[in-house]
């Protein structure tokens, strides 16, 4: 394989094909509990990116000098070293968000999408390779944060981008969008439950397009060979 | 069609679900006629406003899953459904919310988990609680009885009410609901919860406008409606006499030893029984035989879980009425009980049945 065409099918992998939310379903604690807002969820995906893609590159870094026995506590270490640093990087700059965020900060720790992608990638590949795979796996992950985000947003408040200088610095005022005016929050979108419909028909949709694609692609016949039957012993 | 998942013996009639699905709907006249004679317009708009919507859905949906169109969407259940939705909405809610419930419940409850017949959840009551929690000052927006109203409420102005929030005279909601007096009236149930928290015994609650001489005004005469439409149901055999008398039963007995042990703090047995969606929910949602259990055991300890719950959440829980979440909750819980009360096979002794359990 050459090396474009890896990088190609690493990014196809990840971004929708192997996608951590829709298709992994991992991490799917914060992927359903954060994105009542397009802001909350950017922060979240953001951060789960960075620590994506930072664990990636040490953990295939070190990976010969680990140990087969203990690279989990090591990979959790690593992992968690970097969560530190972006929960204190977000306690400093946006504090707010950090506060919205609350206890899935942390938890980014457990979230199954960077300990499999280090158990999984990383520890068998190179690090060019394997910081590639964290960025798209974790692109992937932001994409459906932010669209499950801006959906429920939508249907729960009527806007989008709401309290996105809180994220992005006070610039980000002018992005807030009023969709329409609602003058009762449509609560079932901004709670749990909304999350998990929300996610079903996400994931009924992507099914929806994987199968309209497979229907539309030329089938490939199955290659028959042709045997031209020679009779030695006739002569 | 799944309405033929009834075992053993099968020579009785052949009643086509459209059939079945009239029946009740004839059956549900009564109370409906009692709620609009004490409550004015309001449910059968809204009863109409969710059968135009849940058509719709469900020729949408039906088309999407390229099923017979015309036969599957007058049987009858997607109506049904409607109605059940359009009875158990507040009268003065607005055009929106009978919309967007009938929808849900039709498109999300019934059609995505595979139509009729495959439903975990009643749809009537899934939609009906994804309101509540959805919308909560909307959804809990009741209409007292018209006559302890201040303000004469026509024909015309509910529906101006339901479609502009404003009658034409321009009152709102927050102002039909006024007594004579002056005051804000809460439906029965309500006014007893909110009395209890206030300090004030059940005795004292009894004396409130709202429950006038027995259990509440219109709420007895709705109630006592369903009660007569589900005997009938009973008697045409359309639905089993079992959950709607294990649930009246049981919910009589909690009632009664919570009444018993102190008067003051716990209403009464027929205060139970006859206000809020009880008789609704006894004889034409609990009895849904998609969502509920199937063996007479089975029926016996659902309508007894349904009855331990609604008392439950009535007396401790965060909303005054509880048949919709006590619903739910048994639906939730109707395939674990099938799974114990499976009946035993003609022929199979029970000491062969145990026997195999051991052998096993």
């Amino acid at each position: 394989m050459t090396n474009g065409a890896e990088y190609k099918e690493l990014a196809w992998q990840g971004l929708w094909k192997n996608n951590p939310g829709l298709v992994q379903l991992l991490g799917l604690c914060p992927l359903l509990a954060v994105t009542s807002t397009v802001t909350n969820a950017l922060g979240l995906g953001i951060a789960t990116l960075f620590v994506l893609i930072c664990s990636n590159a040490t953990v295939s870094l070190v990976r010969k000098w680990v140990p087969k026995e203990v690279r989990i506590p090591i990979f959790v270490l690593i992992i968690a070293s970097f969560v530190t640093c972006v929960q204190l990087l977000m306690n400093a700059y946006t504090f707010v968000l950090y506060q919205s965020l609350g206890i899935f900060l942390p938890l980014i720790v457990t979230n199954c999408a960077i300990i499999g992608r280090a158990e999984a990638y990383a520890s068998k590949n190179p690090v060019k390779q394997a910081t590639f795979d964290g960025l798209m796996m974790g692109l992937g992950f932001l994409l459906v944060l932010f669209v499950l985000g801006a959906v429920r947003e939508v249907l729960g408040q009527g806007t989008l981008f709401d309290g996105a200088h809180l994220l992005l610095g006070e610039w980000a005022h002018i992005l807030r969008i009023e969709v329409y005016n609602l003058d009762n929050q449509f609560l079932l979108a901004v709670l749990p439950p909304g999350a998990f419909i929300a996610m079903g028909l996400f994931i009924a949709l992507k099914n929806f397009i994987d199968n309209k694609i497979a229907e539309s692609a030329p089938k490939k016949e199955a290659k028959s060979i042709e045997r031209v039957r020679v009779n030695f012993d006739a002569s | 069609m799944a309405f033929w998942i009834a075992s053993s013996p099968h020579n009785h009639l052949k009643n086509k679900t459209s059939a079945l699905m009239r029946l009740v709907i004839y059956a549900t006249i009564p109370g409906i006629l009692a709620q609009w004679y004490f409550f004015g317009w309001g449910n059968l708009i809204h009863i109409s406003l969710a059968i135009a919507s849940a058509l719709v859905a469900e020729f949408f949906i039906l088309s999407l899953r390229e099923k017979k169109i015309p036969e599957q969407i007058f049987d009858g259940s997607a109506i049904l459904t409607a109605i059940l939705l359009g009875i158990s909405l507040p009268a003065l809610a607005p055009w929106w919310i009978s919309i967007l419930g009938a929808a849900f419940a039709i498109i999300i409850v019934k059609q995505l988990y595979g139509g009729l017949g495959h439903n975990p959840f009643n749809p009537a009551m899934a939609g009906y609680v994804m309101l509540l929690i959805s919308f909560p000052v909307q959804m809990t927006s009741w209409q007292p009885p018209l006559q302890l109203m201040a303000i004469d409420l026509s024909a015309f102005d509910t529906l101006s009410v339901i479609f502009t929030s404003y009658t034409t005279d321009g009152y709102s909601v927050e102002q039909l609901k006024r007594h004579i007096d002056g005051y804000t009236m809460a439906t029965p149930l309500d006014t007893v919860k909110t009395n209890l928290t206030l300090g004030l015994t059940i005795a004292e609650s009894m004396d409130s406008a709202v429950i006038g001489k027995n259990f509440g005004i219109g709420w007895e005469w709705v109630n006592a409606g369903f009660l007569l439409g589900g005997l009938f149901l009973i008697f045409k055999k359309a639905i089993d006499w079992i959950t709607p008398f294990s649930f009246l039963f049981s919910l009589f007995l909690f009632s009664f030893i919570a009444f018993m042990y102190s008067p003051d703090s716990n209403a009464s047995t027929m205060f139970h029984w006859f206000n809020g969606a009880c008789m609704l929910g006894a004889f034409f949602i609990l009895t849904d035989p998609v969502s509920g259990a199937t063996s007479n055991k089975g029926r016996m300890i659902f309508g007894a879980l349904a009855a331990l719950l609604v008392f439950i959440i009535r007396k401790y829980g965060g909303y005054p009425e509880a048949m919709a979440f006590a619903v739910l909750l048994c639906n939730m819980s109707a395939p674990l009980i099938d799974q114990y009360t499976r009946p035993r096979t003609y022929g199979h002794k029970k000491t062969q049945n145990a026997q195999d359990k051991t052998n096993a």
